[in-house]
């Protein structure tokens, strides 16, 4: 039987895997428009009722009556009279991409990780004691089908918990974290949760039409023994029916797997509609036959069999294998379903608000972001799977698997019930905090723990039992079950009264006196009035604070002014003004291209998927990351080198800049020059010629004079314009160069003869055995220079018996020829200028205007060679170097 | 009385023909041709009237006419310069420096004689 039973199990999970499997397949192929259906949606949120509603409600029922109907109750008021807070939820959900309610609620408050990671634990804590319960309910009733114990459930469960937390930690890692795609909904896992929807309701109906009509005598038969049984006589009492009522809605609202399914994996909004009818139908069916069940088990079963197994037991005890078969496979669907979601959710959460930013931390600071992020992403989320399943398996051992399914169920509802206020808060109230909601948060989770989660240990396991009779520290007013003097409640109707109230009096008042950041403001005002601000949802669409925050991102990676360029480009195409495109598929798809030239392709992926898809990470996390990455600092690095080259051009110009003005100030100097070399022998003409003119009677000697200065002085202006022109040509470059062979004792000649032939005391000594070199250049314009030195030094030297002496020296390729006189020579200051046009030393003597060391030099460099001034000769000293024909 | 001129100018042909001009017309001609001293001559002088060109070695002769305005005994000296550069830049210079005239190379013998009996006015 135990064996079949196995056989069973096994051969429907292959089934569910194979449907999820299919489902998955036809969703990525676009194919299965059926599986986008409100039907599908409607039964996936049947993960509500999980196997504490298969086998807990009859138990329930057999206990307290009719109570068992408010854990009904509460979701179809949801449903029914809170349709449009839903709306308002799924549609938070989908335009700010809500991937948890731990998200929605850090989102809401300003983005807080810490906030998230609050509720995260607290998430973790409340939901833990109901996994446990469903791994309880799988393993009693595999119990149930074992001979001995068969009614009461006891036995060695332990190891069949192991076996299912196993099996369902590997389903749902196989199918929930296929893909971390922001926008991948988990199809096969939706589809999976609404078969078992199906089967779970089908099994249920089997057992109440068996146990009405098969072990019955019909309906009116049944009636009249309900009238008869103790049910009929239970006292409904009214606070525990409006706080069960109450808590149930909150806990359908809050509950993490619950938001998984309503907001999360919600396809379209409209959905929202059937489900509002269609989910309290199901409900209502799934509900109809626990009274019959229930009444049928306490008449014909043992008195000491387990309520909460009468599910499985009256097919049992009357022999119906099959149907019993079947209804083992309705509680098993309930409670895979209910953990496999659970776990999802939850994974979610602990990976993206508690593993991803403990990684970044722990290696953002030290290690460059070089690997993919979503692979680290993916394996916490299923690590976080395995935790998850593995602490509900942990409390289910601690627990010790003795108490009343339908209790710990209620634990739970109470623990997820105090994200309430914050959520609804943050929903409605713009006025909420985040420093409000932590403090909500904090109170009522420790008046739960306090009240609720630990007694439900059992007095003595957690808390003394000396605390629980006596209170806290011995104070009465402590007491967990009789908190400031309420005693005689219920316990559970006292705890979620006192940490309900206590939270939303803290949130509130916390909420008044603190002051929200701008991105709190901001974020509230995008909950509270997304009506307003949404449009549609889409897929991909998303508010232009996405946009924003891409923007910022952008400009943090690309530089300011080539993100707003790229930004306003792609407003400018989708036909908007400014600077914020909608974040269209394609849009995002060219950012994150553009991106991942600069941080590469997967940081770019992540960081805009964490922008416009779900988080994986804080984007402040991601920037500081991506601040420490080598590629940012490369691009820094470039933006430092474009501005050392902008300051190095810069500085070119002005250089240039510099130069003109020089220029310009060489030229008028130039100019000035010029005027003064012209002007001034005119004066002297038009002076002496004036004289002539007007003095008659001057002395024959005098008019001589006078005409003969004239005449020179003529002289002198012919030859500056000859020097001007020639100076100007060669400085141009337009001198065309006679090229011959020749050697230097001939051009040396020619040029002594030329410049010595003025009547002068000067001697010059001339080596003639060195001189014998031989030229190829242009000896007519080398004769020019020759000629200017050997004057100039007739000129200028000032020794009593001026000598000039010419030495010839062959050094490499080059001849040197040093012009060296006997005078007193050049003063060092002045060796830097003789060379410049117009710098005539010492006292001017008429005749000379300053151009000629210019124009030799101008010479010299056009035949290859060059002039110096050589100091330290004793006289004046010039140094002429010439490659020399080789 | 034989009113004296003290040209201060580096070019011969120049100081040659303005010593005549001047000489013939009764002034009395001194001459001195390079700038480093130039104002120590005209104080030991103390011509009625001093010539005085722009580019002279060692000195320019704004120079000069500044040290001159500038020295007490020397102001009221009348100063006549010579520029054969002949930018208005110059002509300003030589203007802020306290000039009484100032002519630009080449000039008219005549032009020359009459500033000269102007500026010392007789």
């Amino acid at each position: 039987m135990l064996n079949l039973l196995v056989a069973v199990c096994l051969t429907y999970v292959v089934f569910l895997f194979v449907v999820a499997f299919a489902a998955d397949r036809a969703a990525r192929r676009g194919r299965g428009a059926w599986l986008r259906s409100p039907l599908i949606y409607t039964l996936s949120l049947s993960i509500y009722c999980t196997a504490w509603t298969f086998y807990g409600a009859v138990g329930f029922a057999a206990r307290s009556g009719l109570e068992y109907l408010t854990i009904y109750l509460g979701p179809t008021l949801v449903m029914i009279g809170w349709w449009w807070t839903l709306r308002k939820m799924v549609r938070i959900g989908r335009s700010q991409r809500i991937t948890s309610i731990a998200d929605m609620i850090s989102s809401r408050y300003g983005k807080s990780n810490t906030l998230a990671v609050c509720v995260t634990l607290l998430a973790v804590i409340g939901t833990t004691p109901y996994i446990a319960l469903q791994l309880q309910s799988v393993t009693l009733s595999f119990a149930a089908f074992s001979s001995e114990d068969r009614l009461t459930g006891a036995g060695n469960l332990q190891l069949t918990a192991l076996y299912v937390a196993l099996g369902l930690t590997a389903f749902t890692i196989l199918f929930g974290t296929r893909n971390l795609d922001a926008n991948e909904r988990h199809h096969g896992v939706v589809i999976a949760i609404a078969l078992e929807a199906v089967v779970k309701l089908f099994a249920l109906l089997a057992v109440g039409i068996y146990v009405v009509w098969g072990l019955g005598d019909g309906l009116t038969h049944m009636i009249e023994r309900i009238d008869a049984s103790k049910l009929a006589e239970f006292e409904v009492s009214g606070s525990r029916w409006v706080g069960l009522t109450m808590l149930s809605a909150a806990a359908f609202l809050c509950l993490p797997r619950m938001f998984q399914v309503l907001v999360v994996e919600n396809q379209d909004e409209g959905h929202l509609r059937t489900a509002a009818w269609a989910f309290p139908l199901y409900v209502m069916l799934i509900s109809l036959f626990v009274v019959p069940i229930a009444v049928a088990g306490l008449d014909l079963l043992p008195s000491g069999a387990n309520p909460d197994l009468f599910v499985l037991n009256l097919p049992l005890m009357a022999g119906q294998e099959g149907l019993a078969i079947l209804s083992f496979l309705g509680g098993f669907s309930s409670a895979t379903s209910m953990v496999i979601v659970t776990a999802i959710a939850m994974s979610t959460m602990v990976s993206n608000h508690i593993v991803m930013p403990i990684w970044l931390k722990v290696t953002g600071g030290t290690a460059v972001m070089s690997g993919d992020m979503r692979n680290v992403a993916l394996l916490a989320r299923r690590m976080s799977i395995g935790g998850v399943i593995l602490l509900g398996y942990l409390y289910f051992r601690l627990s010790g698997a003795g108490t009343a399914l339908a209790a710990i169920g209620l634990v739970s509802f109470a623990g997820v019930a105090q994200f309430l206020p914050a959520l609804m808060g943050g929903l409605f109230w713009r006025g909420a905090t985040r420093l409000g909601a932590m403090a909500g948060l904090g109170v009522g989770f420790a008046l739960w723990l306090y009240t609720l989660f630990l007694p439900s240990f059992g007095a003595g396991v957690i808390l003394p039992v000396d605390v629980m009779e006596n209170g806290f520290l011995g104070l009465s007013w402590l007491r967990p079950q009789a908190l400031f003097g309420a005693d005689g409640m219920d316990p559970l109707v006292h705890a979620v009264m006192w940490s309900i109230l206590l939270n939303t009096a803290a949130f509130c008042a916390v909420s008044i006196i603190t002051f929200p950041k701008p991105v709190e403001r901001l974020q509230g005002a995008q909950f509270v009035n997304v009506f307003e601000h949404s449009r549609t949802a889409g897929s991909w669409s998303g508010g232009l604070a996405q946009s924003e925050d891409l923007l910022i991102m952008a400009q943090r990676i690309m530089g300011s002014d080539e993100a707003q360029t790229l930004f306003a480009q792609a407003a400018r195409a989708q036909g908007l003004s400014g600077y914020l495109p909608e974040p269209s598929p394609d849009f995002l798809e060219a950012l994150e291209r553009k991106l991942s030239g600069s941080v590469g392709a997967a940081t770019a992926h992540a960081m805009i998927s964490q922008i416009v898809g779900r988080a994986t990470v804080s984007v402040e996390d991601l920037l500081a990351v991506a601040d420490e990455t080598a590629q940012i600092m490369e691009y820094s690095n470039q933006l430092e080198a474009k501005s050392a080259e902008q300051a190095r051009t810069a500085r070119q110009l002005r250089e240039a800049n510099e130069k003109m003005t020089q220029l310009s100030v060489q030229k008028d100097g130039f100019l000035s020059q010029v005027s003064h070399e012209l002007r001034t022998p005119m004066t002297s003409i038009r002076a002496f010629s004036e004289i002539l003119r007007d003095h008659d009677g001057l002395r024959p000697g005098d008019q001589q004079k006078y005409a003969t200065i004239i005449h020179d002085e003529s002289l002198r202006l012919t030859r500056l314009l000859d020097d001007l022109l020639d100076l100007s040509v060669l400085e141009n470059g337009q001198v065309e160069l006679n090229v011959q062979h020749g050697t230097l004792a001939e051009t040396l000649d020619r040029a002594v003869a030329a410049a010595g032939g003025a009547p002068g005391p000067l001697r010059i000594t001339r080596d003639r055995a060195a001189e014998n070199v031989a030229l190829r250049t242009d000896v007519h314009r080398l004769a020019q220079v020759f000629i200017n030195l050997i004057a100039n030094a007739r000129k200028y030297c000032d020794a009593a018996d001026p000598a000039l002496e010419i030495r010839v020296v062959l050094q490499g390729r080059d001849v040197i020829v040093d012009f060296v006189d006997n005078g007193s020579g050049i003063a060092l200051a002045d060796h830097a200028l003789i060379f410049e046009k117009f710098s005539r030393l010492g006292e001017t003597k008429a005749g000379g205007a300053g151009l000629g060391l210019a124009i030799c030099r101008e010479i010299i460099q056009r035949l290859g060679g060059s002039i110096s001034y050589l100091p330290g000769q004793g006289g004046a000293a010039f140094r002429v170097q010439l490659p020399h024909a080789m | 009385m034989n009113r004296q001129v003290l040209l201060i100018e580096d070019e011969p042909n120049i100081i040659e023909a303005i010593s005549f001009i001047l000489s013939r017309d009764g002034w009395q001609v001194k001459t001195h041709s390079n700038g480093r001293d130039a104002v120590d001559v005209v104080r030991a002088r103390r011509p009625d009237l001093v010539i005085l060109d722009v580019m002279l070695p060692g000195r320019s002769g704004f120079d000069i006419l500044t040290d001159i305005r500038n020295s007490d005994d020397l102001a009221a000296t009348p100063v006549l310069m010579l520029t054969a550069r002949g930018q208005r830049k110059d002509r300003e210079l030589a203007e802020q420096g306290g000039v009484n005239r100032y002519m630009t190379k080449p000039f008219s013998n005549s032009e020359m004689l009459s500033a000269v009996r102007e500026l010392v006015g007789t």
